[in-house]
């Protein structure tokens, strides 16, 4: 079945492409990305890309070209929760090394990966911008700040336990149930 | 030295939402300055000294003043909210606690620079700050701050906000355009410069949120009165972003002029270094400013108290000082190794790089690679040398400053601290397994 947007979404991707002067529709790409990360798992598919083009009425090469420059698009599938730990100096000095080693022992995998069930990939970034209360660790759109392993333990079982999905930055709960 | 302008209301409860911004003084700038001309409201701007407080502390009224005013192009302003300068959060804090002040110097200054319609492109990873930058902007449409014919004075504006996706070269103004025009954030070679060609090649001006946050209070206590406060050309306060080894890590509204020393060590700021332990080196303005060792820091190479100043922190030059930069500042302990910490930085660099220029992309990377091998334990001395040759070799010879920002740790630590590098390639062991985790469980 060909992939397509929630009537939410729709009426979002058309909002925000209005926010741009006539025939500079191209602008709206980047947050069109983060919708159909969104609405469709948390990574882009070349299908994914394509009905992104087809919304902007440019090709679908053109959003390849963006869609990799990026590091918040992934370019593979993810878990249901992808938990994105910053490794950058101010987060380094405060022991993110530690909990990415941490993580990756508990969930038995590396950075990069998915754990068997489908639940957590790991990734490391860079600097969240939140070096006061390193290290910190990004879940969706939530940031987990004064991270402890003890800390790290108690997200993921969250998690776990309540199947919290946690795949994309742009979190539904801001469109869903909106007027479209 | 305290001096809250910025974040003076930051602690009125309800002040992220506008009826208690409103109620605390917010938009009487919007009432003052439509009744003005656009140009008297760039000359306060120039009197009052203000300095790009995104890291480069350009004049800000002299930016505005270079808008091309003859082309029929609209103009445009652009807020630069991609803040992903490691050590920096300042403009984070204050748009998540404070988002109507960015809304409101949105209005001032694109009123002041004839720009009907304005963008704040936020970093993606902020996208929850986003969402309520994007309510404080419906309040403001609801409220008549937005829209059409604003407050009845005939001048329509519309702010618009967009997010990154994960870049920190969309930071840089240029490519900051390119990625709001929906393409990867390469930076533009220049002239032609923003004002004359910028977003969709069109008049453009692109501010940090601090300067734009600070356009309001200059307007509401006029130019002369704002440069009164800070010390010389630097005028005003700035958010500091304090982090790493001390006490109280967090942002700081500082007035310009304050000594490194007190903000080190005095309990109104960064209260000391944590654990009693002693201080080793600062990066004072983010991690693409050079580091200094703690002598430097506290005092100049001539022997002055160091200042949180433009002057006083660049007092020296690279030899023996530094930049003021973001306001990021970041304080290593006496535990740190400043290989290992040089080594994530340029790791940093690498994973950034546009890949434009060929001295940016592949020297990064081979500083990364002779960085990781000293850190391995595999070093030799003659790596050295070699990261210095590389690091010379970029500085310059970019496009965009990315290239001097990965340089200048290079250069800076292997500067202060060669010990440091030779130690780690004699005796790798003993640097590598400190831990700074608070309960890191030893593997």
């Amino acid at each position: 079945m060909a992939l397509k947007f929630s009537d939410e979404a729709l009426t979002l991707a058309h909002n925000i492409i209005k926010r741009y002067p006539e025939g500079k529709q191209k602008s709206a790409l980047l947050p069109l990305l983060h919708i159909a990360q969104a609405e469709f798992g948390g990574w882009l598919s070349p299908e994914a890309m394509e009905y992104v083009a087809g919304l902007l009425n440019i090709l679908p090469v053109e959003v390849f070209e963006v869609a990799t420059f990026y590091s918040m698009y992934n370019m593979k599938p993810v878990g249901k929760c992808v938990l994105e730990v910053c490794r950058t100096g101010p987060c380094w000095l405060m022991g993110a090394e530690d909990i990415v080693k941490y993580i990756e022992k508990k969930l038995n995998i590396k950075q990069g990966e998915t754990t068997a069930d489908g639940m957590f990939t790991l990734k490391t970034v860079e600097c969240l911008a939140a070096c006061g209360t390193a290290p910190i660790m990004q879940v969706g759109e939530t940031y987990h700040e004064n991270l402890t392993c003890k800390k790290v333990d108690e997200i993921i079982d969250d998690y776990r336990k309540n199947t919290k999905e946690a795949f994309s930055h742009y979190d539904k709960k801001h469109y869903k149930g909106q007027k479209v | 030295m305290s001096k809250k302008i910025l974040l003076k209301n930051i602690d009125v409860p309800g002040i992220q939402g506008y009826e208690a911004y409103r109620a605390n003084g917010g938009y009487a700038s919007v009432e003052k300055a439509l009744k003005m001309k656009p140009d008297d409201i760039v000359e306060e701007i120039k009197k009052s000294g203000l300095r790009g407080r995104g890291g480069a502390g350009f004049p800000t009224g002299m930016k505005w003043s270079f808008i091309d005013k003859k082309t029929p192009n609209p103009h445009y302003l652009v807020c630069n909210a991609d803040e992903s300068e490691p050590g920096t959060f300042k403009d984070r804090y204050l748009m998540q606690h404070l988002p109507h002040a960015l809304v409101e110097g949105m209005i001032v200054s694109s009123f002041a620079l004839d720009a009907h319609t304005s963008y704040i492109y936020i970093r993606g990873e902020l996208l929850y700050v986003y969402h309520i930058l994007e309510k404080a902007i419906a309040e403001a449409y609801a409220n008549g701050w937005l829209g059409k014919n604003i407050q009845g004075s005939g001048y329509d504006l519309d702010v618009y906000m967009q997010p990154g996706a994960g870049a920190y070269i969309c930071g840089e103004e240029t490519g900051l355009i390119e990625s709001l025009e929906g393409k990867r954030g390469n930076p533009r070679m220049k002239p032609p410069f923003p004002a004359i060609q910028g977003l969709w090649m069109c008049p453009t001006v692109v501010n940090n949120v601090e300067t734009i946050a600070a356009v309001p209070h200059i307007l509401n206590m006029g130019g002369e009165e704002y440069a009164k406060i800070g010390v010389g050309k630097s005028t005003g306060t700035k958010l500091i972003s304090a982090c790493g080894h001390i006490n109280k890590p967090g942002v700081y509204e500082i007035e310009l002029g304050l000594p490194v020393e007190e903000f080190i060590y005095s309990d109104q700021y960064c209260g000391g270094i944590r654990g009693g332990k002693k201080l080793k080196a600062v990066v004072a303005g983010g991690s693409s400013v050079p580091i200094l060792p703690t002598e430097l820091i506290l005092k100049t190479a001539k022997g002055e108290p160091r200042l949180m100043s433009y002057e006083s922190l660049s007092d020296g030059g690279f030899i023996t000082g530094t930049m003021l930069g973001s306001g990021g500042f970041i304080a290593m302990d006496e535990t740190v190794s400043v290989v290992k910490n040089l080594w994530n930085f340029t790791r940093f660099y690498h994973h950034e790089s546009c890949g434009q220029c060929s001295p940016c992309r592949e020297g990064t990377g081979w500083m990364e690679k002779v960085l990781h091998k000293i850190v391995e334990g595999k070093g030799k001395m003659s790596d050295i040398d070699l990261l210095w040759d590389v690091q010379a070799k970029i500085d310059g010879r970019t496009i965009c400053p990315l290239g001097e920002a990965s340089a200048w740790p290079v250069a800076s630590a292997i500067r202060h601290f060669r010990k440091d590098f030779e130690q780690y390639i004699q005796q790798p062991q003993k640097i590598q397994n400190v831990s700074y985790l608070q309960d890191a469980v030893t593997a």
